[in-house]
């Protein structure tokens, strides 16, 4: 065990070592690795704003029904009956054109142009939470609802959220691929940067080997290399991003605030930052693994 | 102990490097090998530590029949013998003491027990005032003692030389040899292949000579 960790711990220091070794190309290694990755780590942050911020504007869906305007209130009792025992609909609430138009003064601050206004031109309403949310079960409950008499237009709000959302799982798949083919990018760097490594390294690992060095020790400090600046690139996109977000929270915010929501732009989450470091020490090590493995038995001592 | 027993070596390109070898080294025994250049020195060598393999025939070094060692076991063997190479293999890009400490790196060992076992190494070549030199800055005489003291430093029961005095004048050609003799003294296997019998004349050890490839002796 105590020999394991020395072996372990000699491999880690001197990796970083190495790294120090030549501070000028590894920090740029590190760059291209991290802005290689803060692409699709970027897109994929954005996504998730994007998706955050539909949930917040457009909540659960929910089914509007406007009634004629000559509905009188036999009639809207009569539908609120129908709507009490219809199975589909958990809940519902009734709105009354009166409310509706103080609600719209209140709100929107749009009291001047409503005293202007000769009359209310808005309808009697209900807002019906249906029992079953599948984008399905919701037309379906639209389309009967919409045949009921003096029903002028029903409205499913969510419509709009449904089509970004399908967007963004659209994002999602680019992201996905995007990623897959940067990830090739980080293992051919860090495949070169090993590559190099092991040939100026030469006349170490060969002694090393002539003096009872296993492959496994050989080997180590090499996959550790990789893994650290594999990391560091990680690194590196995680602060891209943050700087990205800096730049652009303020400006955003302004665009928001004119939509009446205020939406700061967030940062990756915890889970997602270390998943994002995770893989790529993966993938550094994996880049380092291949390179040591096509290199490695070429030197043997002679 | 190191026992050959009809070991050949021809390599690929035809050429009988080693015939018929056979012979056995007792342990603590000291031997020399001798010969012409080309006549299987450094390859009888190379065998022992399997840095090359036998064509035919059988090595036991230390119990382990070191021709049918599989790849996995040749580290352990070459860390329980002590090499000193021909072509010395210092590592120039760091200090004497970090070229000593490699083996002990190699094996595992904590830096702290590392550093006393370094020493103690260097002590015994006398080369503990130059630990943190670099071995460029260090004479033929003295590159030749950091060899044994990486050699030595792991306190291997077999100790092996390619011709350690090929280079040297005379005087420290003889330092190099009575250190040898010294590790043979306190119990060290010592296989030594080299031209300068005259250098341990009045030492009683065992002399090999090849010749093109055949034990003459």
């Amino acid at each position: 065990m105590n020999v394991w960790l020395a072996h372990h711990w000699h491999a880690f220091v001197l990796a970083l070592k190495r790294l120090a070794g030549a501070p000028i190309g590894n920090l740029l290694s590190i760059i291209v690795i991290g802005i290689a990755f803060s692409l699709p780590a970027g897109i994929y942050m954005l996504l998730e704003n994007l998706q955050a911020f539909s949930a917040q504007v457009s909540g659960t869906p929910q089914l509007s029904v406007f009634l004629e305007m000559g509905a009188d209130s036999d009639e809207v009792a009569q539908i609120e009956g129908r709507l009490k025992e219809h199975p589909q609909i958990a809940s519902f609430e009734f709105i009354p054109r009166d409310s509706a138009l103080r609600q719209l003064t209140q709100d929107n601050g749009l009291a001047d142009l409503v005293d202007g206004l000769e009359r209310n031109p808005l309808p009697d309403a209900f807002v019906i939470n249906a029992s079953n949310l599948s984008p399905a079960a919701l037309e379906e409950l639209r389309a009967e609802l919409q045949k009921w008499p003096r029903i002028e237009h029903v409205q499913l709000d969510s419509a709009w959220a449904k089509r970004l959302d399908a967007l963004v799982s659209l994002g999602r798949l680019a992201v996905l691929m995007l990623a897959a083919l940067l990830s090739f990018a980080l293992v051919a760097v860090t495949f070169n940067t090993i590559r190099l490594q092991i040939l100026t390294k030469r006349d170490e690992i060969e002694v090393s080997k002539l003096i009872g060095a296993t492959n496994g020790f050989i080997r180590r400090p090499f996959l550790y290399f990789g893994a650290i600046q594999g990391m560091a690139g990680g690194v590196a996109a995680w602060l891209i991003i943050s700087l990205g977000i800096h730049l652009v929270d303020d400006e955003l915010r302004n665009l928001t605030r004119l939509y009446v929501v205020d939406f700061p732009l967030y940062h990756l989450s915890p889970e997602d930052s270390l998943t994002l470091l995770l893989l790529s020490a993966c993938l550094g090590w994996v880049g380092a693994w291949l390179s040591v493995a096509n290199h490695l038995w070429q030197i043997e001592p002679s | 102990m190191i026992s050959f027993s009809q070991v050949c070596k021809r390599y690929p390109n035809g050429f009988n490097a080693l015939k018929n070898i056979g012979f056995t080294l007792e342990a603590g025994e000291m031997a020399l090998i001798t010969g012409h250049s080309g006549a299987g020195k450094s390859t009888l060598l190379r065998l022992i530590a399997a840095i090359e393999r036998p064509t035919s025939g059988s090595i036991i070094v230390n119990g382990q029949n070191v021709s049918t060692l599989n790849g996995g076991a040749i580290p352990f063997l070459r860390r329980n013998l002590g090499l000193v190479f021909q072509d010395q293999k210092i590592l120039f890009d760091r200090t004497v003491f970090d070229n000593v400490l490699l083996p002990l790196q190699i094996s595992g060992f904590d830096s702290r027990a590392a550093t006393g076992r370094v020493r103690a190494a260097l002590d015994k070549v006398g080369l503990l005032d130059r630990e943190k030199a670099r071995p460029i800055t260090l004479s033929g005489g003295e590159q030749q003692r950091l060899c044994i003291a990486r050699a030595i430093v792991n306190r291997p029961s077999i100790l092996i030389a390619d011709e350690p005095t090929s280079n040297l004048d005379a005087d420290y050609a003889k330092d190099i040899m009575m250190m040898f003799k010294s590790f043979h003294q306190v119990g060290v296997t010592v296989l030594i292949a080299t031209h300068d019998v005259e250098l341990l004349r009045g030492t009683p050890l065992r002399i090999f000579a090849l010749n093109h490839g055949e034990l003459t002796v």
